[in-house]
């Protein structure tokens, strides 16, 4: 029995091994995870095919992304995301062969930034995206900016590159971003329209408005700066700003009237206007608009929903070559051989897209004209950039880069979509959770993809990965398998709840069902609405989550949408389906949409939601529109308030409901309210920041919280508490413009059914921006203290004196209590609050926290910090009792003694070595299994991971090796039944002794 | 039991034999000579049984006094372990408890089968019994204590209220800042 007791403890010791700590190991990354890198919608694209080797495109975004795209595939080479101020205003590459003079780097190309926001001209290196210079321009004010690099540049003393910014002309030289002169144009009224810089000349024209009536033409020597001529005419009218470039001397304008175009011809400095009446180009006349394509001699103008293309003539006379439907992108002009210049347009044809490159001088010569199948659900195209290449039979070819309505980026070649990019999810703007089908019998997605041999194989190998027996092939092997693991991307709904579907909505309208498995798209929809073209998405809810007939119905989620971008504008209610991605119904809602408060408590018999929108007029409208809502609404009607924040003048107004508005309109869904309270903060010293409320459908497990020596203290939990938070007027700008003495924040915690401020706190010499998490009864918030240099992290608990007198267990025993009745707001609740503050090293983008389904597990903090990771924060370290010498009771519960700033492990980034870039928000989820929730992070990028914060006390963890478990148990059963017959043997010979 | 059994059995042959001895000198293989009829005298033969059921009697008082009295010395043995054992929950000390407890339980449960051998018209059982369960009910509430200075007595209104979930609210309320 001994040896089998020996063999026992061997392979406990072997098992024990085998179970994995918390923080995660470099095999395990990308077995819970996965990140995708995206670029936002791309606002300017430069083509770099003419060397051989790799051909790239470098694009700017919206997103204020600079990248480099491998033409072939569509991978990202290289990527650099600037801060949410720092537009992008130009991109350009300039080829050229670095002399002596610049850098280490060979042959190297160049792409130059500019951004609007801080006036800074940027250089690359393309091959790896280095930066290799930058300059920081004069910007005393904030106007447009033009960038304009000569098409020959040499990295040469002679060439510059002229941008214009912040008011001020500059010269900038190429080889190391020096700036060579400046030419001050902040002149009072005076507006630089385009600065233009003729091929082979050392004049740059420079082109500006007075007063939007007097054109003033500035001559300036591209060497020196200085201004060699400078002509004015005074024009009897008025310019719009919309302006084109024909050529080198010539810009037509749009008047303010928008009917009349002027061609503005500067032919050696003399100016000269020539109006043409629209009406006379076209019959049918209206409201122009200047298209913005860069066409050589040839405008694109866009007159009552057509486009027509209007050609300059030398002595800037127009007239109208062609005409094309509305529906219609185009391209700038780029010159392929021979001095011809060709352009790209493309228009829609039921589920095709038409591309068209043409000659500029000669529309009837089609260079391509190619037609591609096209997803419906990408809607129309939006901007088209092209690029030739030549064939092998000397012919042109033409690739086209086109960006379509859902931000996506495609490349069309010979035909065919060479690749696509899914960019709209850069700009995600609201997330929701969806379950996955439940797995019917006999329609079951997965495959039955083992055969035992295979999972035998399998498990074999793991055993080696454990045993440490393992060869680097069955290393890889062994990883290989844990990553294609079958069960992760199935598309049903499974045990643990670990798949689900994230749905997010995107700024282009587009919602987006991603699988938490490995970050797929299950299905795509771009919002369609009866009443306008494209409704902008606002928000995303929770519709109907059918539990009852799980099997049978499926779940839908509502699209809060608007027809236009004005607060008054009617909106769109869209009810999608989460498991096709159809949109089962579209609503024009007639009235606007303000606030969207769902109400979570309240379902009807087929389990949609209630939900109640506000409009503008200060009514409520009561969502899905049937009697038994009505009915259900009606019952609860005494009940029900909503309040909104005025954030410019610093109100917050709380309403009741009061009676249906069947006097204004027959509309019997529809409620009027009266105001109940407002809280107003005196406007000289408060300005609200920050708001925030608890998640409506955050599950708390219990309502008391027991302290060490087996005191009681009762949570206050209440869905009806907005957190507030104000900062001094002067304040509220960046971080350090003031002095400590100027700036205070004050928080406050305010009840949100009857106006009472149940806590203030105000923290002298702090500032914001504001971050805050609010859960269960607590709030922590991140701001920043002057004095100290640092930022700070407070912590506030809140907790229901009024309960505390529930300690006689014999009433509790027998049920004589009054903490499970129902409370009321009214009933003035006394409370007290605990709070603590802390340093906090770094700077915060947005804070979030984890949940769970039932609520037990304890939390975790998930801070976006500045550097676009996520770190996870026990909430054990924002513990208002936590103490400097805790006792050992206190220890042995877990209370960590008091520092005065939070650590940071750096184990416990979630995103291990990976960035969220431009982080925005986090969203966590909970799983079926309590101690797991999901977490998903958004920015340009998203992330997805699955996080257990106190470990999986209730799975075995995926590596678990059942095999070596199997073995274990069958080793054991042959060593007792071995020693069994050697000791009957045993006993059998000393029984003949 | 089975000590107080084997004591018992000794004893009466032991008396038997003291008997024998005293009526009959002679050996008992050789059968009495004809004629000769074996008639003790009564009184002296009732006078020896009830001499000898006295004694009996007395002993098993006697006995089942010490058979009460033995759970004390378990007690003491138990306070000392748990002592010994800690204020903290873990194996050990959750053993011990655990035993503590079932100890006394088990032997109240048993308690008419401890002190059946004892059984007897003249002696009074009563006192030793009640000492008996007195002792193991105190042993009990040894345990008991033990658990509860564990911490796995529900004694606290902390643990009542602890998985008591929060109250419903009356009134709901939603709003904000106004979508823009």
């Amino acid at each position: 029995m001994a040896m089998a007791l020996r063999l026992y403890l061997l392979l406990i010791v072997f098992v024990s091994s085998a179970i994995v700590s918390f923080s995660l190991y470099e095999d395990q990354v990308g077995l819970m995870d996965w990140h995708q890198r995206y670029i936002g919608k791309v606002k300017h694209a430069v083509f770099h095919t003419q060397k051989t080797g790799r051909k790239r495109v470098i694009v700017s975004t919206e997103e204020n992304v600079v990248a480099s795209l491998d033409l072939r595939h569509g991978e990202i080479f290289w990527r650099h995301v600037l801060g949410t101020k720092d537009a992008i205003d130009g991109v350009d590459i300039a080829l050229g062969k670095c002399k002596e003079s610049c850098l280490d780097v060979p042959n190297t190309v160049f792409a130059f930034t500019l951004m609007y926001h801080r006036s800074m001209l940027r250089a690359w290196n393309l091959p790896d995206g280095q930066m290799v210079w930058e300059t920081s321009l004069h910007s005393a004010q904030h106007s447009k900016s033009l960038l304009s690099v000569p098409v020959n540049l040499k990295f040469d003393k002679d060439y510059s590159i002229l941008v214009f910014g912040g008011g001020y002309l500059h010269a900038v030289s190429p080889i190391d971003g020096e700036l060579l002169w400046k030419k001050d144009f902040t002149a009072e009224g005076f507006e630089v329209q385009r600065v233009l810089q003729p091929l082979e000349s050392s004049i740059v024209y420079v082109l500006g408005f007075l007063h939007s009536s007097e054109a003033i033409v500035y001559q300036i020597d591209s060497k020196s700066g200085e201004v060699v001529a400078e002509k004015s005419k005074a024009f009897p009218g008025r310019f719009s700003g919309e302006i084109s470039a024909v050529s080198n001397d010539k810009v037509v304008v749009l008047d303010s009237t928008r009917s009349i175009l002027v061609t503005i011809s500067f032919v050696d400095g003399e100016i000269s206007f020539q109006k043409t009446l629209i009406s006379s180009l076209v019959e049918d006349s209206g409201e122009a608009e200047i298209l913005s394509p860069l066409l050589s001699n040839m405008l694109a103008v866009k007159v009552n929903k057509r486009t027509i293309f209007v050609r300059v003539g030398d002595q800037g006379k127009l007239e109208m070559v062609d005409s094309l439907s509305d529906e219609t992108a185009m391209s700038d002009s780029l010159p392929v051989a021979d001095d011809q210049v060709a352009f790209a347009s493309v228009h829609h044809e039921g589920s095709k897209i038409h591309l068209t490159v043409k000659l500029v001088d000669d529309l009837d010569t089609v260079l391509l004209r190619e037609s591609i199948q096209m997803d419906q659900h990408r809607g129309r195209v939006d901007r088209v950039f092209i690029n030739n290449y030549i064939k092998t039979d000397r012919s042109n070819g033409f690739r086209a880069l086109i960006v379509m309505e859902d931000h996506s980026l495609l490349l069309l070649q010979q035909g065919a979509i060479v690749w696509s990019r899914e960019e709209g999810l850069a700009s995600v703007t609201d997330v929701t959770t969806a379950e996955l089908p439940v797995e019917k019998d006999g329609v079951s997605v997965a495959k039955v993809e083992h055969t035992l041999v295979d999972w035998l194989k399998g498990h074999i190998l793991k055993l080696k990965g454990s045993l440490l027996l393992a060869s680097p092939e069955d290393v890889v092997a062994i990883q290989e398998m844990r990553m294609k693991s079958s069960g992760r991307s199935k598309l049903t709904r499974d045990h643990n709840g670990f798949r689900k579907l994230f749905i997010a909505l995107t700024r282009a309208g587009k919602l987006f069902a991603l699988h938490t498995g490995d970050g797929r798209i299950v299905w795509s929809t771009l919002l369609n609405s009866p009443a306008c073209a494209r409704p902008s998405g606002i928000s995303l809810y929770q519709w109907q989550v059918p539990h009852h007939h799980a099997m049978d119905e499926n779940p839908s989620v509502l699209v809060v949408g608007r027809c236009g971008s004005d607060s008054s504008s009617p909106g769109v209610l869209s009810f999608v389906d989460v498991y096709t991605g159809k949109e089962i119904s579209s609503s024009d809602i007639g009235h606007s949409v303000v606030q969207v408060m769902p109400l979570p408590l309240f379902t009807d018999s087929t389990e949609q939601r209630l939900h109640l929108i506000a409009d503008t007029d200060g009514h409520v409208h009561l969502y899905p529109k049937t009697p038994e809502a009505l009915g259900i609404f009606q019952r609860e009607f005494q009940n029900v308030y909503w309040y909104n924040v005025e954030g410019d003048d610093g109100i917050i107004r709380g309403h009741g409901m009061k009676s249906s508005c069947a006097g204004e309109t027959a509309d019997e869904y529809c409620f009027t309210t009266r105001e109940l309270w407002t809280v107003v903060f005196p406007s000289e010293s408060e300005k609200i920041i920050s708001t925030l409320t608890r998640k409506p459908n955050e599950v708390v497990h219990t309502q008391a919280k027991v302290s060490t020596d087996q005191d009681v203290l009762y949570k206050y939990v209440s869905r009806n508490l907005l957190f507030v938070a104000t900062v001094s007027p002067k304040g509220a700008g960046e971080i350090g413009s003031v002095t400590p003495e100027e700036s205070a924040l004050v928080v406050y915690l305010i009840d949100t059914v009857t106006g009472r401020i149940l806590h203030r706190l105000s923290h002298q010499g702090c500032q914001g921006p504001v971050h805050a998490v609010f859960s269960e009864n607590w709030v922590v918030y991140h701001y920043f203290n002057l004095r100290a240099h640092k930022y700070e992290v407070t912590v506030v608990e809140i907790y229901d004196q009024s309960r505390a007198e529930n300690k006689n267990v014999w009433k509790l025993v027998l049920g004589k209590h009054n903490l499970t009745a129902p409370i009321s707001s009214y009933s003035r609740p006394e409370m007290f609050t605990k709070s603590q503050s802390y340093f906090f090293p770094q700077s915060v983008k947005t804070i979030a926290v984890t949940s769970t389904a039932k609520g037990i597990t304890s939390k975790q903090l998930l801070i976006g910090t500045i550097g676009d990771q996520i770190l996870a924060l026990d909430k054990r370290f924002v513990d208002p009792r936590r103490t400097l010498n805790p006792s050992q009771a206190e220890k042995e519960e877990g209370i960590i003694p008091l520092t005065d700033s939070l650590p940071i492990i750096p184990q416990s980034y979630i995103t291990h070595s990976l960035k969220v870039e431009g982080l925005r928000g986090i969203v966590t989820a909970p799983a079926k299994l309590e101690s797991t929730t999901h977490v998903f992070a958004y920015g340009v990028d998203l992330f997805y991971t699955r996080l257990a914060p106190s470990k999986t006390y209730d799975s075995l963890t995926d590596d678990f090796s059942y095999a070596l478990l199997l073995i274990t148990i069958v080793a054991l059963v042959a060593a007792i039944y071995i020693t069994w017959a050697l000791s009957e043997k045993k006993e059998l010979s000393e029984k003949w002794r | 039991m089975d000590k107080g059994k084997a004591v018992m059995g000794a004893g009466r042959r032991w008396a038997v034999d003291f008997s024998d001895q005293s009526t009959v000198p002679s050996s008992r293989d050789i059968l009495d000579p004809p004629g000769f009829s074996r008639v003790s005298p009564e009184q002296d033969d009732s006078a020896t049984s009830r001499q000898k059921k006295d004694a009996e009697a007395n002993w098993k008082l006697q006995k089942a006094w010490e058979v009460a009295q033995s759970p004390f010395k378990n007690l003491m043995m138990m306070g000392f372990m748990m002592w010994m054992a800690g204020n903290t929950v873990h194996l050990f000390s959750i053993g011990i408890t655990f035993s503590a407890l079932w100890q006394p339980l088990s032997a109240l449960q048993s308690v008419g089968k401890v002190f059946e051998p004892f059984k007897d018209n003249k002696v009074e059982l009563l006192m030793p019994k009640l000492v008996f369960l007195a002792l193991n009910l105190g042993g009990l509430a040894l345990g008991i204590w033990k658990l509860n200075t564990l911490g796995l007595l529900p004694t606290h209104a902390s643990d009542w209220v602890s998985s008591l979930p929060p109250p419903q609210e009356v009134e709901h309320s939603g709003g904000g800042f106004a979508f823009h």
